[in-house]
């Protein structure tokens, strides 16, 4: 933690009076409106859609849903079974996805690290560069995909025109809306869209750290790599933990960019979980299996997220929650 | 909470409440020309003569395909749709099995002009056998063979009459040198996937279901998925073909020459015009058929193809809903709308008008009359239509970038979306 | 001190890389948008055979842009307003306050960022639709209900945000005001809020974005009426036709106001960042 952190935490000891009630009550008052919000569009809807996962929702029962029938756990059993073809399916989607999530987050963090640390000393068309790179998380998800499905066109697309043509490093098109090159697609629009919010961050992270600290480790015959090893890197541990989890969660649940880049039916190589779900529910009307599959999503993203925190705060960085 | 949801309510809601004074109607359109803009101009002057007979003013509002389905859903989980609606046949029995679609027993049909008025093939895909219809057709479509006459001419070859005529004039015609391919296909479409299927399934003497169970892993079925799934292994389609998504892709490549053949529904007219190819270009015929036919093969050159009209149960102007629906059926104007929209008419009387009865529209109409079967009317077609068609889309995908795809690959997946299919996913 | 030669190789082979990465999609962008239907159709070329202007006019036809175009400035200036607002008294209070579930509140406020959107889509719109039947509060179909909507999706990361930028602001300044007689909120309003406005101004920013952009949600809760900008796009493709070129020159023009702001409050966003981001 670092000098701009060290607020102290305490309730200011302050004479309190008349109104001491209404202290004690105050801070509750401000957190209302957060709170209603939040339960209102999240967790309220998120509790029906549990309760959805134990009932047979489907075109014969949406019109009165909520009589549906009464399941139990058969849902979650059709989804979680392995000999099952659905399960089967979930679990490839479910592999899917894991993989796509650790290429995003793991490269738009090295592009993002790389490109704040090469920006980090002042020089002429640094600004244009910062303002350049951060474009791409600027624009409207929508925009910017459907421009990557525009280049990804087998024939007429720019991808293939500069691989193949211009440089000449295949002589066959590869498609890259379907069959296995999807993923890489799917990858790099992910990349590309989400690299300059960890390039933010990261900016925003290296700040914050004394110029001093780099002073003294020129002294002690630090290099550059020693420097960044050394210095910025457990410098930027705070600022990683939350940018890395932030992106996780982010990638993981992203559900435009691939419908976007695909359609409802996503080529197998890139069904990942949001979009499969979807078909799952929204196009077939299984709403009773599709919200099972999503809670079992909520449950993984939990134990990770809850696993990946406590093992920060084991190492004796204190959770800021 | 709900203070503060009726603050925030109350300070931007605008209004969306249904008025009930039985003079105004809301109405779902489906996207049916090459923008919205465009339907909006087709179909504005005829709501205009609508109410200036009926005094009853219609709200109209145009849908693309993509959003139709979720607005249905939403329509029919909530109570709260439009009066009348547009719906893709295919769907029929689907939304006939959430019961909010108005039922059109014999009664009700008798007020939009009877069974009688209708074509009796589009009469077959508004439901499932057995129950009251769901809705009426409202603009037919079948597919057919476009090709191009000077390509044909150029290589001496006749339009095919069977399967095995069309693979060879379609092999006749490629010549990926000079960038020309035999036929052109939507592969990247899950629809289009589905409906070829069905289609050369049949052919082949696939029943689909039995009763309402899956029978995706016949042998049958296995041969018509490899009928279609051939045209880009066996080179005769443009590999690229298996990405392509939206008419325009291959309705493209056939008007400047690419592809010498695509098998396309009726409305495609009004595309290939938009792409500077005009009506004398090309020539139509049905889809051939295997030859000879396997044993149970029907000549199927297409599905019941096209768009119905229904009345929301919801409605609280139900009258006018079906006068509505009784004057978008009416034969003047069937005739103005499938001239606009290149669909064929679905009253029988239509076709005595010289404009419907062209050698093209003709053709169209003895396909959808003769040799159309109507997609599964089962309430799980929408999950059909999803892993058959999400099934070929991979094949052809797969066939596009070089690896082979025998019977035993199209098997596997068949057998993989059968399962699926009984359990309910 | 000069850096090393490889360093500065290094540098700049990251920078180049990096840039040539950014800017080619936004090139195609922008030179697709005023190529003519014909050149969008065909294999891409770097430059239009003919540059028009024509797509930028016609795409208003074609889709009602001008129309959806006021639904998102109103849905998003409303959620992004409300958000902040809320996140203010939010994040003022478990700044300066402890108190029972704190910890609690922060929790169950993040955790809602990782349910998989289409756990409570569906169950939502129901929510809405009920809603509505029941008491009469138009939430389907309307812009106040997109706008509660929205709200709650940039809410943890405002809240969060500005947590970290009022941590930062020293506690002293504020019980100067206690002393002088004014209330929390009156020290709030007057002395930290003054203070913290680049963290304000950041996160008023990212709630902006987050309901500019929306898809999933907006595709299910909106009818013709209150169609917004990123969903309302779609229908440059319809099933016959894609119009490209409309559809690049309505990305940009879509695009131009959010950026515009992002990049204006870029600063914001930094300090903001470094405030909040340090904390964790």
């Amino acid at each position: 933690m670092t000098a701009t952190a060290t607020a102290p935490r305490t309730t200011p000891r302050r004479p309190s009076f008349s109104r001491r009630r209404v202290r004690k009550w105050f801070p509750c008052l401000l957190l209302i409106p957060a709170l209603i919000a939040e339960l209102a569009v999240h967790v309220i809807p998120m509790l029906v859609g549990v309760w959805m996962s134990l009932r047979q929702v489907t075109q014969f029962t949406l019109r009165d849903w909520t009589r549906a029938p009464f399941v139990g756990p058969q849902n979650f059993a059709l989804a979680a079974r392995l000999s099952s073809p659905v399960g089967q399916q979930l679990l490839h989607s479910f592999l899917i996805t894991v993989a796509f999530t650790a290429l995003v987050v793991a490269i738009s963090w090295l592009f993002g690290l790389a490109a704040a640390v090469a920006l980090q000393k002042p020089f002429r068309g640094r600004a244009l560069l910062r303002t350049l790179f951060l474009v791409p998380f600027a624009l409207p998800v929508f925009t910017a995909t459907i421009t990557w499905r525009f280049m990804l066109e087998r024939d007429t697309g720019l991808v293939n025109r500069i691989l193949v043509d211009v440089l000449g490093l295949t002589g066959d098109r590869p498609f890259w809306l379907v069959g296995p090159n999807s993923f890489v697609s799917l990858v790099v629009v992910m990349i590309w869209r989400l690299w300059p919010y960890a390039f933010l961050t990261i900016t925003a992270g290296l700040q914050s750290i004394p110029d001093e600290l780099y002073e003294v480790a020129e002294v002690d015959g630090a290099g550059p790599w020693q420097k960044l090893l050394g210095v910025t890197l457990p410098m930027l541990r705070p600022v990683n933990r939350v940018l890395l989890l932030v992106l996780f969660l982010w990638i993981f649940n992203d559900f435009t960019v691939p419908y976007t880049l695909f359609g409802a039916a996503a080529p197998a190589e890139a069904d990942v979980l949001a979009v499969h779900i979807y078909q799952s529910s929204f196009v077939t009307w299984n709403f009773g299996l599709g919200s099972a599959m999503s809670v079992l999503v909520l449950f993984f993203l939990l134990v990770v997220s809850v696993l990946y925190l406590w093992k920060g705060t084991r190492k004796g960085r204190s959770a800021w929650w | 909470m709900l203070a503060a949801l009726l603050l925030v309510a109350g300070v931007t809601a605008c209004g969306s409440g249904s008025s009930s004074d039985g003079k105004t109607l809301t109405y779902w359109a489906s996207n049916q020309s090459t923008s919205l803009d465009n339907d909006r101009k087709i179909l504005q002057p005829e709501l205009d003569r609508f109410e200036k007979q009926t005094g009853i003013h219609v709200e109209l509002e145009v849908i693309v395909w993509p959003d139709l389905l979720n607005r249905i859903l939403a329509a029919t989980t909530s109570g709260q749709g439009p009066d009348v609606l547009n719906i893709g046949n295919t769907w029929s029995a689907s939304l006939q099995a959430t019961g909010a679609l108005h039922q059109f027993d014999d009664a009700t049909l008798a007020r939009v002009g009877g069974r009688e008025k209708f074509l009796a093939s589009s009469m077959a895909a508004t439901g499932a056998a057995g129950q009251a219809p769901a809705a009426v057709p409202l603009y037919g479509l079948a597919y057919g063979l476009f090709y191009n006459r000077k390509l044909f001419a150029e290589a001496d070859s006749r339009p095919p009459k069977t399967w095995p005529e069309l693979r060879e004039a379609a092999r006749k015609l490629t010549d990926p040198a000079k960038g020309r391919w035999g036929i052109g296909i939507e592969g990247a479409s899950y629809t289009e996937g589905s409906h070829f299927a069905f289609m050369f399934g049949r052919q082949n003497g696939a029943q689909l279901f039995a009763g309402s169970d899956p029978q995706f892993d016949s042998a049958q079925m296995v041969a018509g998925v490899k009928q279609y799934v051939d045209l880009i292994s066996e080179g005769l389609a443009n590999p690229s073909d298996a990405e392509h998504l939206n008419d325009v892709d291959m309705d493209g490549e056939f008007a400047s020459g690419q592809a010498a053949m695509i098998m396309q529904q009726s409305n495609a007219t009004a595309v290939l015009k938009s792409l500077g190819m005009n009506e004398g270009d090309y020539g139509v015929v049905p889809i051939p058929v295997v030859d000879p036919l396997p044993a149970g093969g029907k000549p199927v050159s297409s599905h019941v193809a096209g768009i119905n009209i229904t009345a929301f149960a919801n409605s609280d102007n139900l009258s006018g809903a079906l006068r509505f629906i009784d004057f978008m059926t009416s034969l003047d104007e069937q005739k103005v709308l499938n001239a606009q929209l290149g669909s064929l008419p679905v009253v029988t009387a239509a076709y005595q008008d010289a404009q419907f009865s062209t050698p093209l529209i003709s053709t169209f109409r003895q396909v959808l009359a003769d040799r159309a079967e109507p997609m599964p009317m089962i309430p799980q077609e929408s999950q059909f239509e999803t892993l058959i068609g999400t099934v070929v889309k991979d094949l052809l995908a797969q066939a596009a970038s070089g690896k082979k795809v025998d019977d035993a690959t199209i098997k596997a997946k068949l057998n993989t979306a059968n399962q699926q299919m009984r359990s309910g996913g | 001190m000069r850096d090393a030669a490889w360093v500065r190789v290094t540098r700049v082979f990251v920078l180049v890389v990096l840039t040539v990465f950014t800017v080619v999609p936004l090139y195609v962008m922008l030179v697709s948008a005023v190529k003519p239907l014909r050149d969008v159709q065909s294999l891409f070329t770097f430059w239009p055979s003919v540059m028009t202007v024509q797509p930028f006019i016609d795409m208003w036809r074609t889709v009602p842009l001008a129309h959806y175009f006021i639904n998102s400035l109103w849905i998003s200036l409303g959620a992004s307003v409300l958000s902040v607002l809320i996140a203010i008294l939010a994040g003022y209070a478990v700044s300066r306050y402890r108190f029972r579930g704190r910890s609690g509140f922060l929790a169950t406020v993040l955790s809602t960022q990782m349910f998989p959107g289409i756990l409570f889509l569906l169950p939502l719109f129901l929510i809405y639709v009920n809603l509505d039947r029941a008491a009469g509060f138009h939430l389907f179909g309307t812009r106040s209900g997109l706008v509660i909507t929205y709200l709650t999706f940039s809410l943890p990361f405002a809240i969060w945000l500005l947590v970290g930028y009022f941590d930062s602001i020293p506690r002293e300044l504020d019980e100067a005001a206690l002393v002088d007689g004014s209330g929390p909120l009156g020290a709030l309003v007057r002395v930290v809020l003054p203070v913290a406005l680049p963290g304000v101004a950041a996160v008023t920013i990212y709630a902006f974005m987050t309901a500019w952009t929306e898809v999933l949600f907006a595709s299910v809760l909106t009818t013709t009426e209150t169609r917004t900008l990123a969903v309302g796009l779609r229908a440059y493709a319809t099933q016959s036709n894609v119009y490209w070129n409309q559809v690049m020159a309505a990305s940009l023009v879509v695009s131009v106001p959010v950026v515009l702001g992002f990049l204006l409050l870029q600063k914001a966003l930094v300090r903001g960042l470094t405030a909040g981001a340090v904390k964790a």
